[in-house]
């Protein structure tokens, strides 16, 4: 009788120990999903107010976005894939010769989770690539894209 | 007395010599920067290029570029105020003709530290040392840029530039 008391309170304890694994690791991931929903979120009521017609963000426009050629900005560097490259899954360069980590959500898996980041280089880039800022809606479509990659 | 002489002024000039062997060994041949120890500094100033060790250039060479980031060299490279005002004190605290001086002092010799270069390429020295770096090799695809230390000293990334 002891020996099956024993038994069941091992097993229970595993149980629990098992729920609280389940229930942490459920955390982690949403505590690293939030800030890039958080991101869309933003972009998306910003995106509302200038257009009422807004509906929603697209992967397969942000990628044309991500490859489209502008004349707006540095002559040097007329497109993202200027620097980053054309597959998101791959390394970049750039122009000083450094690395630039894939900008594919599925290769960086930490890239995206600090929104004052995300807005820094979307300032900087997209001044020297299309010499002014993107709009949200530009921003929403290509994160979406790196998000789906 | 009869002393050994000979033997023992050899002696003393080979213990001498490995002295001074191994203390060009520890300061890294001369060849040796600190890199850049600080969380912010690194992540400012390496997204682009190598986070050049301080002691590369003089106090008044960072004081003078932190002062127009907007216009580094062609590039856009602003900050807010604070993080300027970090980075700043860090790069002036360890430069070549203060905090970083054992590590800079040679590569600084025969340039002005008053006259502030902005360009670690264009200090006498460090022509001095690349002058038989042919043209097609900084052309090359893989290094694009004096500024890609990397490119032919792989272990920059660490603090060490030699051949």
């Amino acid at each position: 009788m002891s020996n099956r008391n024993t038994e069941e309170a091992i097993m229970n304890a595993r149980k629990n120990r098992l729920l609280l694994a389940v229930t942490l690791a459920l955390a982690r991931v949403t505590a690293v999903a939030a800030p890039r929903d958080d991101l869309l979120a933003g972009y998306a009521a910003a995106a509302k107010k200038t257009d009422p017609a807004f509906a929603g963000f697209s992967a397969t426009r942000g990628e044309a976005f991500h490859r489209n050629s502008f004349a707006g900005g540095k002559a040097a560097t007329p497109t993202c894939t200027s620097c980053h490259a054309k597959d998101p899954r791959t390394a970049g360069q750039t122009p000083a010769g450094k690395a630039i980590d894939p900008l594919a959500v599925s290769v960086s898996p930490g890239r995206y989770t600090d929104p004052a980041k995300v807005e820094k280089w979307f300032k900087r880039n997209c001044n020297e690539v299309l010499g002014r800022e993107c709009t949200p809606q530009e921003k929403g479509d290509w994160l979406s894209f790196m998000l789906s990659q | 007395m009869n002393l050994p002489y000979r033997p023992i002024a050899l002696g003393l000039i080979a213990v001498a010599f490995s002295a001074l062997l191994f203390q060009r060994a520890q300061a890294g041949g001369s060849h040796y920067f600190a890199p850049v120890n600080d969380a912010v500094v690194k992540e400012e100033c390496g997204s682009c290029h190598l986070a050049f060790p301080p002691s590369m250039l003089p106090a008044s060479s960072w004081q003078r570029m932190m002062a127009d980031l907007k216009n580094h060299f062609g590039d856009d490279a602003s900050v807010d105020a604070a993080t300027a005002a970090h980075i700043t004190d860090y790069l002036v605290a360890n430069a070549g003709d203060t905090g970083g001086r054992r590590y800079g002092d040679k590569l600084l010799r025969g340039s002005s530290t008053t006259k502030a270069p902005l360009r670690i390429t264009e200090l006498s020295r460090w022509l001095r040392e690349h002058r038989e770096v042919p043209a097609w090799e900084w052309q090359h695809k893989d290094v694009r840029s004096k500024a890609n230390c990397v490119a032919c000293h792989a272990a920059a990334e660490r603090g060490y530039y030699d051949d």
